[in-house]
């Protein structure tokens, strides 16, 4: 850890330093001269740096000599090149501080980037560099903030509560802005603050941009401290609504505000305009969600493509819904959202995976940079400082909010189950940051508002006021005053259980005392969907996808187990010590592995409830994917390590046997067991049969590229036997040290063995080598632990062979 | 007539001090109660059973086994009841009430365990206070039920492996020949201590009658 905060610093000094060398050495080019330092962390970008440096040294030298031996045409690529190197500064500086985990912990990310833009552009500033005028309102609405709504929309859990979301993100966003329009209006007649030209429109524009609550840095808090989860529930929702919100409201007032006069029917007009905006941004989102989903039903034959149908279905969404002045970003939202539930069952699970990433990836790369470049504006451009005005803003921004979250749980809570207590509305008030989207608009405002200067100071100061004072004192406030707290992790099986057994429970309760619920219109829904909805969008479509999926799942897991074995082995074989280590390790990630057994049980429980109504969500924050990806590929990761302790059969067998797939279909049940290897003509017959039973019985639209691994597998091992050598060296260490208490041999198989290593020479080295390191760990692969480690699942195989709790009828079969 | 309004008022002021209900909950069951029972005193299982939307859930015949459970009464009594009136049919109903702002914290600590017990009931079918592995692989498969074909397999694997993470929180030293024989009460708080009831076991009674709504809107 100490290399890390070592590394950090030195990071930053190295970057600082650079960056003054470089910026004071050539003022030509703005800011984009300022990104080359940080480059050093990286391999990829050692060319960058010469090109500026010789840029304008070349350039005109070029132009003298006749035969030019080495020319440059910097201006060629001067907008993406600069582009490119801001993201990428701005990415590193991400990097940088995960590096060292602590500070994100105590200090938002939001306050890092900003301050990383504070520093480059004080740095700017120092040598009179104008920021690359990049950010302009067109940029802004066409290229940065689709991602960023699309992140949103996406991610956007369907069970969330939408109707408390809704209230909170929609009445609360206009609560606040006419709330702090209306009283910095009243402020504005005072003439001691020299603001009397700012009227009421232009007021309430600017009251609808710091009214944009950004939450995402509370949300991390929040999930840190196990904040209960309707608080985080609410949170988040704002965090995915209020964006949209606020656009809509902006883009309404920024069209009044260029009104001369204004007339009561315009009012009303405005009102109506929100509902046609708001609504018709709706309407187009469903209809290229719709056309969007029944795209990739026809995708199957060009899955390379796949991902690509999600996001131009979406951006045409966007832009049509722009064409048409109508709120874009609903449209894009309502587009991401109503897809999703269909897309990610008809695309593969590649392409979903891609489709999570990209969202993902375009999302935050957007908001970083809009942070980050309001650390550079603020230092760059010229502010008009109005204390009055922006002491007022900072303060009706609080109360309002304040005043706003307090009405409105007063309104909601004798409709709710559990009312918002004193300590919730002070959580929810205290989180509303403001953030990137607030900036953005700001920035982005038309010229022809004449105190323009005064809004981005008065955005820029109350950006920096809620993120630096709030975001970091937030956690403190939140556990200080005690929060009422969920524990929200994923706990044990058993609880897994209790709380799906108490959702049906509750659900039929409900049922009997006859109450309509709001899930009665859900249950409408979801029967429409079902019967028609369903047929027409998706490809498969089946009653109980949902484990046809779950399948799928099993079956692309067990691909990866296989490929990774092969890599496993392949990256285990230089050092035999290294692998000793490495096993003595391994011992540890047993029990994280079964984590992930656990994450799928819990998946199976989840996946195969009848209609789960209140369901409890993984919900992700703006900067993460969501659970379950990240599940995946933790799990990925994980048996990589795991490979390489090389005791592949138990893990996989116990994870497997759990799922306990029925046994004609069992694709998983075949290799572990061949790993195993009781007898070894299962294990030749399996391995060889491998590819085609699997070929046979996987779904081939599915497995068609996955069908090949063990293929490959198998020639690895027979081509380079000397790494299963080493892998069965280091297989038999591994056994020496996790070997506990081998009472118990398998006498019954052992003979059986022996036998066949004698015999199978033909069947390949492979097996040869796999016999020999079999006979030393066999004892090893039936022990009896179970009494020696309580961890239930240490080696659940085993225990349960005995325990008399486990008879499984499933495990038989494995053993003829 | 007046006098049986009042009377029926007396009662339900009973009712209310008894599962803590409002009036006008109880007035609201109270119509659902003969509705289910079609104005008969009693409910008998097959009134319960003809419920339509219950049709669908997995583990309906738990929920209405709870209901003509004795030991959910409150009254230690154990056994089960052939028909149950509205006093208890209300008692079974009360188990879900939410908890309210003045709600203290040992109300909610007893609330939660109530409401333990009333799960712990549903498992433990033949009162002996324990929850054994046939049990607790019943509901389960219960649960699963409406899963298709990988129901019962799983469901099997999955009460085992919680069975034996029971086994292993709350015995930690087993010999390995022992046998856990079933989960106490104690067993079960102490597995489901991490978890928040708060915002799972609960109903929203409605205070006003919403049958109607919900006719007027289905058919719209």
């Amino acid at each position: 850890r100490r290399t890390t905060r070592g590394l950090i610093k030195q990071n930053k000094l190295v970057r600082a330093a650079a960056l003054l060398i470089l910026c004071s050495g050539f003022s030509l080019l703005c800011g984009c001269r300022g990104e080359v330092p940080p480059k050093p962390t990286g391999g990829v970008t050692i060319v960058p740096p010469i090109k500026p440096d010789n840029g304008p040294q070349a350039y005109p030298e070029a132009e003298k000599s006749n035969l030019p031996v080495f020319t440059m045409d910097y201006p060629r690529i001067q907008i993406p090149f600069e582009i490119t190197l801001w993201m990428l500064l701005a990415s590193f500086a991400k990097i940088g501080f995960h590096v060292y985990h602590k500070i994100t912990i105590w200090v938002p990310e939001s306050c890092l980037l900003i301050s990383i833009g504070l520093i480059v552009g004080a740095i700017m500033h120092s040598v009179h560099e104008e920021p690359p005028a990049v950010l302009t309102s067109n940029v802004f609405f066409l290229y940065m903030l689709p991602p960023i709504v699309l992140d949103s929309g996406y991610f956007m859990p369907t069970r969330i509560m939408l109707h408390l979301v809704l209230w909170f993100a929609v009445v609360g966003t206009l609560w606040n802005s006419i709330g702090i329009g209306m009283s910095l209006f009243a402020i504005c007649q005072i003439e001691a603050f020299g603001v009397q030209d700012i009227n009421l429109q232009e007021n309430l524009l600017f009251a609808s941009i710091i009214s944009a609550v950004d939450p995402v840095a509370v949300l991390n808090v929040f999930e840190d401290v196990n904040v209960n989860e309707q608080l985080y529930i609410v949170v988040f929702g704002e965090c995915l609504f209020n964006d949209a919100v606020t656009v809509v409201l902006y883009n309404m007032f920024s069209f009044v505000a260029e009104m001369p006069v204004v007339e009561p029917v315009d009012v009303f007009l405005g009102v109506a305009r929100f509902f046609v905006v708001g609504l018709g941004g709706m309407g187009f989102g469903i209809l290229f969600g719709f056309v969007a989903a029944f795209t990739t039903r026809f995708t199957s034959k060009v899955r390379e493509i796949e991902p690509l149908f999600i996001f131009m279905y979406s951006y045409l969404a966007y832009l049509v819904a722009e064409l048409f002045a109508i709120s874009s970003i609903m449209a894009i939202v309502t587009c991401a959202l109503t897809m999703k539930y269909y897309v990610e069952e008809n695309v593969s699970q590649r392409s979903c995976t891609t489709i999570r990433h990209v969202v993902k990836m375009l999302g935050s790369i957007s908001e970083t940079l809009i942070f980050f470049f309001l650390g550079v504006v603020t230092i760059t451009t010229e502010h008009e400082w109005n204390w009055g005005y922006i002491l007022f803003t900072l303060l009706f921004a609080f109360v309002w909010r304040g005043l706003g979250v307090l009405v409105l749980t007063q309104i909601i809570n004798p409709f709710r189950t559990i009312p918002f207590n004193l300590k919730d509305q002070f959580g929810l008030a205290y989180g509303g940051l403001r953030g990137a989207i607030s900036f953005a608009l700001a920035f982005t405002l038309p010229d022809n508002i004449g105190r323009k200067q005064l809004f981005v100071t008065a955005t820029i100061a109350i950006i920096l006021f809620t993120v630096f004072l709030q975001g970091i004192s937030i956690r403190p406030l939140i556990e200080f005053i005690n929060v009422r707290r969920t524990n929200r992790n994923l706990g044990t099986i058993n609880v897994e259980i209790h709380c799906r057994l108490m959702e049906h429970t509750i659900a039929g309760i409900e049922d009997l005392c006859g109450q309509w619920s709001h899930f009665y219109w859900k249950d409408k829904f979801m029967k429409f969907n079902n019967r028609i909805l369903r047929r027409i969008l998706i490809r498969d479509s089946r009653a109980e996808s949902s484990i046809v999926a779950l399948y799928k799942k099993l079956e692309l897991q067990n691909a990866m187990e296989i490929l990774d074995t092969v890599s496993g082995d392949i990256s285990a074989a230089p050092s035999i010590v290294s692998l000793y280590e490495e096993k003595k390790s391994s011992a540890k990630p047993k029990k994280k592995f079964l984590a992930a057994d656990l994450r799928n049980m819990h998946d199976i429980l989840s996946k195969n409830m009848y209609k789960i109504r209140q369901r409890t969500v993984a919900y992700t924050n703006k900067h993460t994917l969501p659970n379950d990806s990240q599940t995946k590929e933790i799990l990925i990761r994980r048996h990589t390590s795991i490979r390489r302790s090389l005791r592949p059969g138990s893990f996989q067998s116990t994870s497997h046997k759990y799922f306990s797939l029925p046994a004609g279909q069992s694709l998983d049940l075949k290799f572990p067991p061949a790993r195993l290897s009781y007898t070894d003509d299962h294990e030749t017959l399996s391995e060889v049969a491998y590819p085609t039973r699997r070929s046979r019985s996987g779904r081939p639209t599915r497995s068609s590229s996955r069908a090949m691994m063990p293929l490959r597998r198998l020639d690895t091992l027979t081509e380079a036997p000397s790494v299963d050598t080493v892998g069965d060296g280091g297989r038999i260490t591994d056994h020496g040290v996790s070997r506990t208490n081998s009472s118990y041999s398998d006498s019954h198989v052992a003979p059986r063995r022996h036998l066949n290593s004698s015999n199978d020479n033909d069947s390949g080295s492979v097996d040869n080598l796999r016999n020999n390191h079999h006979e030393a760990p066999e004892e090893e692969e039936e022990p009896q632990p179970s009494s020696s480690s309580p961890v239930w699942a240490a080696e659940p195989r085993d225990g349960t062979t005995r325990n008399p709790l486990l008879r499984r009828p499933q495990w038989n079969p494995k053993k003829k | 007539m007046g006098a049986k309004q009042t009377r029926s008022a007396q009662k339900y002021q009973d009712l209310t001090d008894k599962t803590g209900f409002s009036p006008e909950q109880i007035k609201n069951l109270h119509k659902r109660f003969q509705q289910l029972s079609d104005n008969e005193e009693t409910i008998s299982r097959e009134n319960l059973e003809k419920i339509p939307a219950l049709a669908n859930n997995p583990i309906r015949k738990q929920i209405i086994d709870a209901f003509f459970d004795k030991r959910n009464q409150h009254q230690n009594e154990v056994g089960a009841f052939q028909e149950i009136g509205f006093e208890q049919f209300l008692m079974v109903m009360s188990h879900f009430r939410p908890p309210t702002l003045k709600t203290t914290e040992e109300e909610r600590e007893a609330m939660r365990k109530e409401k333990l017990r009333f799960l712990f009931n549903m498992h433990d079918t033949d009162n002996d206070g324990t929850i054994t592995l046939e049990e607790y692989r019943k509901v389960v498969e219960e649960l699963l039920s409406k899963s298709g074909a990988i129901g019962l397999e799983a469901a099997k694997a999955i009460a085992d492996a919680a069975m034996l993470e029971v086994a292993s929180t709350n015995v930690p030293h087993m010999a390995p020949d022992d046998f856990y024989e079933g989960i106490t009460f104690e067993h079960f708080e102490q597995i489901l201590k991490g978890l928040e009831m708060e915002s799972r076991m609960h109903i929203r009674f409605l205070d006003v009658d919403t049958m109607t709504m919900r006719c007027g809107k289905s058919k719209s």
